[in-house]
C-alpha cells in the first residue's frame, strides 16, 4: 500500500484533496515529499520482509512451499528462455527492422521480469528452492522447429506466446492452493497478472508482425501451431460456475467474445505435461 | 457501518491529527479510510451533503463480511468498465482505426460478460444498478479514451490482485482469477496504443520483484468514486 500514490490518484480528480485532509497545504506537502522518500527506499526491503513476517523460512507451510517450488521451477525455465532469445550469437533471429529493434526491448523487458521473478522466489522459499535446469529443449522435443535458428523468428514468438500463456494457466491453477495465506497468495496473484501482461504484449508483436491473433485468447488453441494444443485446452468454455456467458441476459456476448473473457487454468500435471517436453521436471 | 460524512467531518475538526505522533500502521489506517470517504463524497454526493434522505444519498452497501461482499465489489468495477466501453463502442474518437475499434468492441463485450456473470452468480445479493459520471472523459478524443481505459485497466487488475486474499471460497477465487488476467491483457494492449513497451512498466511493475500492483478496495474506491455518482458505502473491511 503506498499512500502517497492513492493520494496522488485522488489529486487528479479531486485537486483539493490536501486542502480536505488540512487546510494547511504546505505543511501537508512537505509531509508525503517525505513519505514518499521514506516508502521509496522500504519497498525492497518491505517487501522482502513480508514473508518472514507471516512466517518465516522455516516454517512455510509445505503446501504453500510446493506451490512456490512449482512457480520457481517454471519462471527457471521461462528466464532461461528470454536469456537465450537475448544472446547475441544463438539468441533469437530478431528482423532488422524498428520492429525488430522494439521487439528486441519488449523481450529485454519480459526477461528482466522472469529474473526478477526467479530471485523473488527464491528468496521467499529460502536454500532449499529448486534450481534451473542445466539446459533445455527448445524444440520441445521436436513438436517445434528451433525458435532460435537463423529465420525462426516467427517460432520464436509463437513459442513465447505459448510460454506466458502457461505461465499465466499455471498460476492461475495454483491460486485456490494458496487461499487465506495472505501475503504468499498476493505475491502469486501479482506475478499471475504481470504474466498476463507479458502474454498479451507478445501476442501484439505476433499481430504487428503480421500474424492474425488477438492479446486475448479466443477459443481454444489459437495459436496457429497445433502442437500447442494441449497449452490451450480448456480455453474454449463458454459456461463459468453453471452459468452461461453465451448471449447472457440477452446481450450480445457471442462465443468468441464469451471465450475470451474468462481464461482458464490448468492443473498441476497438465503444466508438468506440456513443460517436460522441453526439459523441465 | 461507517459513516464516511461524520468520518470526514471528523478529519477537518482534528487537523492537527497530521502534527501528532501517530504510529505509522494506524497513520495508514486512517488516512486510507478517509481518503476514500473524501473522494466518494467529493466526486459523487455532494448535493446529498445537507439532505442524507435525498433519494440516491444511501447508494449501495459492500459489506464484507462474507465473499458476497468482495463479488459485489468486482459488480461495481465491472459495471464502471462496461459502462466505459458501451460508451466508448457507441461513440468512438475521431479517426479510429478499424482495428482498434474491433478491439474496443471486444473488451466492450468482456466487460458486459464480466458485468452480467456477476449479477446471475450474486442473484438477489447483487447490488443495484451504479450511476456513472463520464463528464471528465472526452469520448470524441483518442487520448482522453485511451488515458481512461489505461486507468480502469490497470485499477481494475490491482483491485483484483488485492482482493484475492479477501476470499475464502476456492471458487471464487479461481473465478476472480480468470478474470483478472484478461484485464491484464486489456491493460498491456490499451498501454501498447499509447506508448510502446509499456505494456508492463514501472507504474504498474515493480522493477525489483517483478511484482504487479495490488490495491485494497478503499485505495481502489478512492479513485474508482470519482467516476461513479452513486455513493459507495464500504463496511466490514479494515485495511
Amino acid at each position: 500500500m503506498n499512500i502517497v500514490d492513492i493520494l496522488e490518484e485522488i489529486e487528479k480528480v479531486d485537486g483539493e484533496v490536501y486542502e480536505r485532509f488540512s487546510p494547511r497545504r504546505t505543511a501537508m506537502k512537505e509531509f508525503f515529499n517525505i513519505g514518499k522518500k521514506v516508502s521509496l527506499a522500504a519497498v525492497p526491503m518491505a517487501l522482502g520482509s513480508m514473508f518472514t513476517k507471516a512466517y518465516g523460512q522455516s516454517t512455510l507451510p509445505s503446501g504453500v512451499k510446493a506451490v512456490l517450488q512449482f512457480a520457481l521451477t517454471l519462471e527457471h525455465f521461462e528466464a532461461a528462455f528470454y536469456t537465450q532469445a537475448l544472446k547475441a550469437s544463438g539468441g533469437a533471429d530478431f528482423p532488422g527492422t524498428a520492429q525488430g529493434t522494439s521487439d528486441k526491448t519488449a523481450i529485454g523487458i519480459i526477461s528482466g521480469h522472469e529474473t526478477s521473478h526467479v530471485n523473488f522466489l527464491k528468496g521467499v522459499i529460502g536454500s532449499d528452492a529448486v534450481t534451473a535446469k542445466a539446459s533445455y529443449d527448445w524444440t520441445a522435443s521436436g513438436a517445434f522447429p528451433n525458435p532460435f535458428a537463423v529465420g525462426n523468428y516467427g517460432v520464436f514468438l509463437a513459442v513465447a506466446q505459448a510460454l506466458e500463456d502457461t505461465g499465466v494457466r499455471a498460476y492461475k491453477g495454483q491460486a485456490p492452493a494458496l487461499v487465506g495465506q495472505g501475503g504468499v497468495l498476493t505475491a502469486a496473484l501479482n506475478i499471475h497478472s504481470v504474466e498476463a501482461r507479458h502474454a498479451a504484449k507478445i501476442r501484439y508483436m505476433r499481430s504487428q508482425n503480421g500474424f492474425a491473433i488477438k492479446p486475448w485468447i479466443t477459443g481454444g488453441n489459437d495459436s496457429g501451431v497445433p502442437n500447442a494444443a494441449a497449452v490451450y485446452a480448456g480455453e474454449e468454455l463458454t459456461t463459468q460456475a453453471t452459468i452461461s456467458i453465451i448471449g447472457i441476459n440477452g446481450t450480445a456476448v457471442n462465443a468468441a467474445a464469451a471465450s475470451e473473457s474468462f481464461d482458464e487454468p490448468l492443473t498441476t500435471q497438465q503444466v508438468l505435461d506440456i513443460v517436460k517436453l522441453f526439459g523441465v521436471s | 457501518m461507517k459513516n464516511l460524512q461524520e468520518e470526514k467531518e471528523m478529519l477537518q475538526e482534528e487537523s492537527s491529527i497530521f502534527n501528532s505522533t501517530l504510529q505509522r500502521r494506524s497513520f495508514l489506517q486512517y488516512a486510507g479510510a478517509g481518503a476514500a470517504g473524501i473522494a466518494l463524497i467529493a466526486a459523487g454526493c455532494k448535493k446529498d451533503r445537507n439532505n442524507p434522505m435525498e433519494p440516491g444519498a444511501t447508494g449501495v452497501t459492500l459489506d464484507f463480511k462474507d465473499d458476497f461482499g468482495v463479488l459485489n465489489y468486482a459488480y461495481a468495477l465491472e459495471q464502471l468498465e462496461a459502462a466505459f466501453y458501451i460508451q466508448v463502442a457507441a461513440t468512438p474518437y475521431a479517426n479510429i482505426s478499424a482495428a482498434e475499434l474491433a478491439y474496443f468492441k471486444d473488451i466492450q463485450f468482456h466487460e458486459i460478460a464480466h458485468r452480467e456473470f456477476f449479477k446471475n452468480a450474486l442473484g438477489a445479493a447483487a447490488i443495484g444498478s451504479l450511476e456513472v459520471d463520464f463528464s471528465k472523459i472526452n469520448f470524441a478524443d483518442r487520448t482522453s479514451v485511451l488515458g481512461t481505459a489505461k486507468a480502469f485497466e490497470d485499477l481494475g487488475v490491482s483491485a483484483y490482485n488485492g482482493a484475492g486474499s479477501l476470499l475464502k471460497s476456492t471458487v471464487y477465487l479461481t473465478l476472480a482469477g480468470k478474470i483478472v488476467s484478461v484485464e491484464a491483457r486489456h491493460a498491456a494492449y490499451i498501454r501498447e496504443l499509447i506508448s510502446p513497451n509499456s505494456f508492463s512498466n514501472v507504474e504498474v511493475v515493480d522493477m525489483v520483484n517483478g511484482l504487479d500492483k495490488s490495491r485494497n478496495p478503499l485505495e481502489v474506491l478512492a479513485i474508482a468514486g470519482g467516476f461513479v455518482k452513486t455513493k459507495i458505502n464500504v463496511t466490514n473491511f479494515n485495511a
